[in-house]
């Protein structure tokens, strides 16, 4: 009873485009911004949906909801696929740059164990700062090229800077700043809004229906889905970084992908985030 | 430039587990690529392991072999510090090799 | 597709390819105390089905039995990886192989066990499509088998 009272009241949530405060909606004014509320609500409705995954589990994405795919996760966790790729993303983060830096220079506490902090708002900026968008400013700053955002290099270095943190806890702020409140709606916003010629929304498929199958996969659930940023894909037969990850869920919704760090995606990753909080950083993981 | 063999090898009382992992594209010669161009069959054959000068484990591979090939087995008579020597070869003729200790 | 059907052709330059790798053999790059049967099967590999497989590889046929323990997941959550692997209470046992019946050659893995090495093996294989695994343990010179069906929903071809 209680559990659908949820689910109803999120459906409504989700067409009003108004705010998902599902447990809270009868406290908070629905035109309010309270990150804090949306965060303790979006996890009632994973914990309440999925009673019998432990909190952490929600990390591991379908693996966490389905036994025959959690048995061949745990076989491959063994001697993980994503082995390579953390291995070069460890060489590469060493290796200084043309000027003799490092990235170690361009982060704090020299990169390592910080990945849960991400993305953050910046203030002097006004947006919101990716950890892919960090590392090449980093590199521009440094007088080096841009990397790809959804090629090797860059899936290799946030392998080894999200390994480092592993089992940190999600900690992203949004400070007192009318514009970070703004970024994280905007995030929101945009996923919950449907788009493509199948019109769909991110909630339809991570929200409304994981654990289910579309088509042939499992579906994740939206929360601590970027905890195991990046991913190895067997479907990809390689790594994957969050830009890859959003750009690929559009085209496969059959919406037009955005340029990986626009500024929407950057919103969008903050909220992500934002709603896992608590949840430890688990990355690079291995995904069918 | 570094080795495409990573290995794992433990000894828990007489057995000794061995896990290895070898970065290799297996590339089975039914796939075509964007272009539409098969890619032409590109897999490891052969893959020894040997401890103490005796093989230990001899793996035929054919292309339905998975990319990044993995395996595990187990053999008796390890210790502690011993050398496991790897080797493997593929259907191009090129081979890569390394040592690792047994932990 | 291009899964099902090679083509006659690309057989005779995997055949071409073949011969180059078991001229380095001769050369001994790999070591010569490698076991009496250390050859590279490649006419069993080159065998469609899993019947003419086993006959190119053994020269005789395996009778299933319960004493082979063959773990395959349900549903492949991708063909391109899928994790298999045997055990047997089986003694005496010189060599397991894997073969996946509906691949467009059958055998995907034949491993050579030494005395002194455990009768089990773990590896991660290609499907094409949904169809049998079989495992076969070779124990004092006679074939065991064990089979299972796997679902395969994304295969494991690419292309």
């Amino acid at each position: 009873m209680h559990a659908r009272h949820i689910f109803l009241s999120a459906i409504a949530a989700l067409v009003g485009g108004v705010l998902a405060c599902v447990a809270a909606s009868a406290i908070a004014a629905p035109d309010k911004i309270d990150p804090a509320a949306d965060a303790k609500a979006f996890q009632k409705y994973f914990t309440d949906k999925f009673p019998q995954v432990k909190f952490e589990d929600f990390v591991n994405g379908p693996y966490s909801m389905n036994e025959d795919m959690r048995k061949q996760w745990e076989e491959k966790e063994q001697f993980p696929p994503y082995e390579f790729s953390l291995e070069a993303g460890k060489e590469v983060f060493a290796t200084p740059f043309g000027n003799g830096k490092t990235y170690a220079d361009c982060f704090p506490n020299g990169g390592l164990g910080i990945r849960q902090n991400y993305p953050y708002f910046d203030e002097k900026e006004g947006k919101v700062v990716t950890l892919e968008l960090a590392l090449n400013r980093c590199r521009e700053a440094n007088g080096e090229a841009p990397y790809s955002y959804v090629d090797d290099e860059m899936a290799s270095l946030t392998a080894y800077m999200a390994f480092t943190s592993r089992g940190k806890p999600f900690d992203i702020k949004i400070p007192n700043d009318p514009r970070a409140l703004q970024a994280y709606e905007n995030g929101k916003r945009y996923f919950y809004t449907r788009r493509g010629q199948l019109n769909f929304s991110c909630a339809t498929c991570h929200v409304q229906s994981p654990g289910e199958r579309i088509r042939a996969e499992v579906l994740a659930p939206a929360l601590g889905i970027l905890n195991a940023m990046p991913i190895y894909r067997s479907e990809w037969s390689g790594m994957g970084t969050i830009s890859r990850r959003l750009v690929t869920c559009n085209s496969q919704t059959r919406a037009v992908p955005l340029e990986p760090q626009s500024d929407e995606y950057r919103d969008l990753e903050y909220f992500l985030s934002y709603v896992s909080n608590g949840l430890p950083i688990s990355g690079p993981g291995a995904r069918p | 430039m570094a080795s495409t063999i990573r290995v794992r090898a433990t000894v828990s009382g007489d057995t000794t587990e061995v896990q290895a992992l070898i970065q290799h594209p297996m590339d089975s010669g039914f796939v075509k690529d964007a272009q539409g161009q098969i890619i032409p069959a590109h897999f490891i054959q052969q893959l020894t392991f040997e401890h103490g000068g005796r093989t230990v484990f001899l793996a035929n591979w054919g292309a339905a072999v998975s990319k990044d090939p993995y395996v595990k087995f187990s053999f008796k008579g390890g210790a502690k510090g011993d050398d496991l020597k790897i080797n493997w070869m593929d259907n191009k003729g090129a081979t890569d090799s390394t040592t690792a200790k047994i932990s | 597709m291009t899964c099902g059907s090679p083509s006659f052709s690309r057989r005779l330059v995997l055949q071409g390819a073949g011969s180059v790798a078991l001229v380095g053999l001769g050369f001994g790059t790999v070591p010569a105390v490698a076991a009496a049967n250390d050859k590279y099967p490649e006419d069993a590999f080159r065998q469609k089905g899993d019947a003419d497989a086993i006959k190119a590889l053994y020269g005789k046929t395996a009778e299933a039995s319960d004493k082979v323990k063959l773990d395959a997941p349900e549903i492949a959550e991708n063909g391109a990886v899928v994790p298999i692997a045997v055990a047997t209470a089986l003694t005496a046992v010189t060599s397991i192989s894997f073969l996946v019946s509906e691949n467009p050659n059958a055998l995907a893995a034949f491993y050579v066990i030494p005395e002194g090495t455990v009768p089990a093996v773990a590896n991660r294989l290609k499907m094409a499509k949904t169809c049998n695994v079989i495992a076969i343990v070779e124990s004092a010179g006679k074939l065991y088998s064990a089979t299972k069906e796997v679902k395969v929903t994304v295969g494991g071809c690419g292309g």
